[in-house]
């Protein structure tokens, strides 16, 4: 469950809102696109999911929890519900396929007996299985967003978030990690994800929202890109 | 297992970043060593001061002419003050006895001395010597005092001179202390800096914050302990080669420097490297890792 009650998001020495009373409900388990032009507040929206920044008005609810009051100390624990997945991979280039989930796990407390058990399985899960001891930079591009796939999904969280998760990717790849994470809205994970890519959301006809200057021109239940 | 990775994490820190942890180090050693001497230092007056003390006696001479009812006034008003621990009486002749010692090896001054040359005197002894002020007033009014010294006067140049040293080596300290805090915060930001990849890793995936940070605290410990050591090592060097050699015969003037307080600066240099750096790098990355 995800609920934005008129957000509005002005960034500090900004002239006008980068959101601006939006207002939005995901239900469990939905699958949800964010669509619109470059410097809408698609990306403001998913850093206020992730309470990197908070609302400058209205309520951010992400898995029952209001977000935008959150102590700072209670911010770790919510992250753990929350896997992301960004356009440039954020991988430990010094750590391999393997030990980048591996990774994820160890630093929020998991043993390495549960990693040992968990990692394989997740990498086979997004088609890399044979390939978990490579290092990124002898992964392909597709092959490097699986890894940050397999380690957002590692930890089996409650919603997922992508912005723009197929950006640096060709048409081909871009669709395989479409399927990858159409696969895991199917286990019950919330899916927010942000693009550009038309083809991608017309081919899926899923929850489209659009955000334009900041405000939420359409949301349509089985959209189109536009 | 996190135990390890937070140890190990530390110590590839320190290594990767060698130059400035040794930077840190140094500056630590210096500044831990200025604030254990200005310590020893501080414990060293306070003992000089009441060793002075415990000897210090308050004269009161009397006038050529005084009369024997005011010296007996005297005499007994001395006895009756609760400012005076003890006193005795010295005559004329127990002066020139004394003096006679004293000058023993100038004959030509002990042959020019006569009695009633010397004035007679009380010699006081005061519960609290620092009280000595109280003594004077009291006392140099009345009839057939002509003047009251008192050895402070005399201790008192050796003790501003020990208090201006001490003051130097608070202030070089103090100084030194905010080199190395700034050194401190320097290093630990550069760590951060060289591992910002990870750290941004595992604050998107949840891990809690003392987790994130402790790797680079537990780094500014270390140096700060070992900064400790080193200074340690140069305050037991100071006492050895140093004040127990060329300066040995001042001690006779200054009161020795026990080994018990030089050993005990390890322990309160430890703490004090180790709390520094501990308190410097979790405020530092408070403010450079923001949730
Ligand atoms: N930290 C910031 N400080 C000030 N303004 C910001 C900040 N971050 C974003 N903005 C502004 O907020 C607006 C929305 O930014 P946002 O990153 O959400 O856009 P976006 O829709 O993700 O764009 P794109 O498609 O190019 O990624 C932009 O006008 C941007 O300049
Ligand atoms: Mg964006």
């Amino acid at each position: 469950m995800i609920r934005l009650e008129h957000v509005t998001k002005t960034y500090p020495k900004a002239s006008r809102p980068s959101l601006d009373n939006v207002d939005v409900s995901i239900d469990k388990g939905d699958f949800v696109f964010f669509i619109g032009p470059s410097g809408s507040g698609k990306s403001t929206i998913i850093k206020l999911l992730l309470r990197e920044v908070t609302p400058t008005r209205g309520r951010v609810v992400v898995n029952n929890r209001d977000v935008g009051t959150m102590r700072s100390w209670k911010i770790p624990n919510f992250r753990r519900s929350i896997g992301c997945v960004f356009q440039d991979f954020r991988l430990l280039p010094n750590r391999t396929a393997y030990e980048n989930v591996a990774f994820a796990l160890e630093v929020i407390g998991k043993s390495r007996g549960v990693a040992r058990r968990v990692v394989p399985e997740v990498l086979e899960l997004v088609g890399l299985g044979g390939k978990e001891h490579r290092y990124p930079h002898e992964l392909s591009g597709g092959e490097q967003q699986r890894v940050a796939v397999a380690r957002a999904f590692v930890n089996r969280p409650l919603t997922l978030l992508a912005d723009e998760p197929t950006g640096n990717l060709d048409p081909d790849t871009s669709i395989e990690i479409m399927r990858l994470l159409d696969r895991i809205n199917r286990t019950g994970t919330t899916v927010v994800m942000v693009t550009h890519d038309s083809n991608i959301v017309n081919q899926m006809r899923r929850r489209v929202i659009e955000i334009e200057s900041g405000r939420v021109v359409r949301d349509q239940p089985r959209g189109v890109y536009g | 297992m996190r135990a390890k990775y937070v140890l190990y994490e530390a110590a590839t820190g320190l290594w990767r970043n060698v130059t400035m942890t040794v930077a840190m180090i140094i500056t630590m050693a210096v500044s831990l060593a200025m604030l254990g001497a200005s310590g020893l230092l501080f414990l060293q007056v306070d003992k000089v001061k009441e060793l002075y003390y415990a000897q210090v006696e308050v004269t009161i001479f009397l006038a050529e002419d005084v009369s024997d009812e005011d010296r007996e006034a005297l005499d007994r008003a001395l006895d009756s003050d609760p400012l005076v621990s003890h006193y005795y009486y010295e005559s004329q002749e127990e002066a020139y006895e004394k003096a006679r010692e004293l000058f023993s090896d100038a004959p030509d001054l002990v042959e020019a001395l006569r009695p009633e040359s010397l004035p007679e005197s009380f010699r006081v002894q005061l519960t609290d010597p620092e009280q000595f002020r109280e003594i004077s007033v009291t006392y140099i009014g009345w009839d057939g005092v002509s003047e009251i010294v008192d050895q402070e006067r005399l201790v008192g140049d050796i003790f501003s001179i020990l208090n201006a040293v001490q003051v130097m080596a608070l202030v070089i300290a103090a100084v030194m202390a905010a080199a190395a805090l700034l050194l401190v915060a320097n290093v630990i930001q550069v760590a951060a800096y060289s591992k910002r990849r990870e750290v941004s890793v595992m604050k998107m995936v949840g891990a809690s914050n003392w987790f994130v940070q402790l790797p680079f605290v537990l780094e500014a410990v270390v140096a700060g302990v070992i900064g400790a050591l080193l200074a340690f090592a140069a305050l037991a060097a100071g006492k050895y080669f140093i004040i127990d050699g060329p300066l040995a015969p001042l001690s006779m003037l200054l009161t020795p420097v026990p080994w018990r307080n030089v050993l005990l600066t390890l322990p309160a240099l430890a703490a004090v490297g180790g709390l520094v750096s501990a308190v410097t790098g979790w405020v530092t990355l408070r403010f450079y890792l923001k949730p």
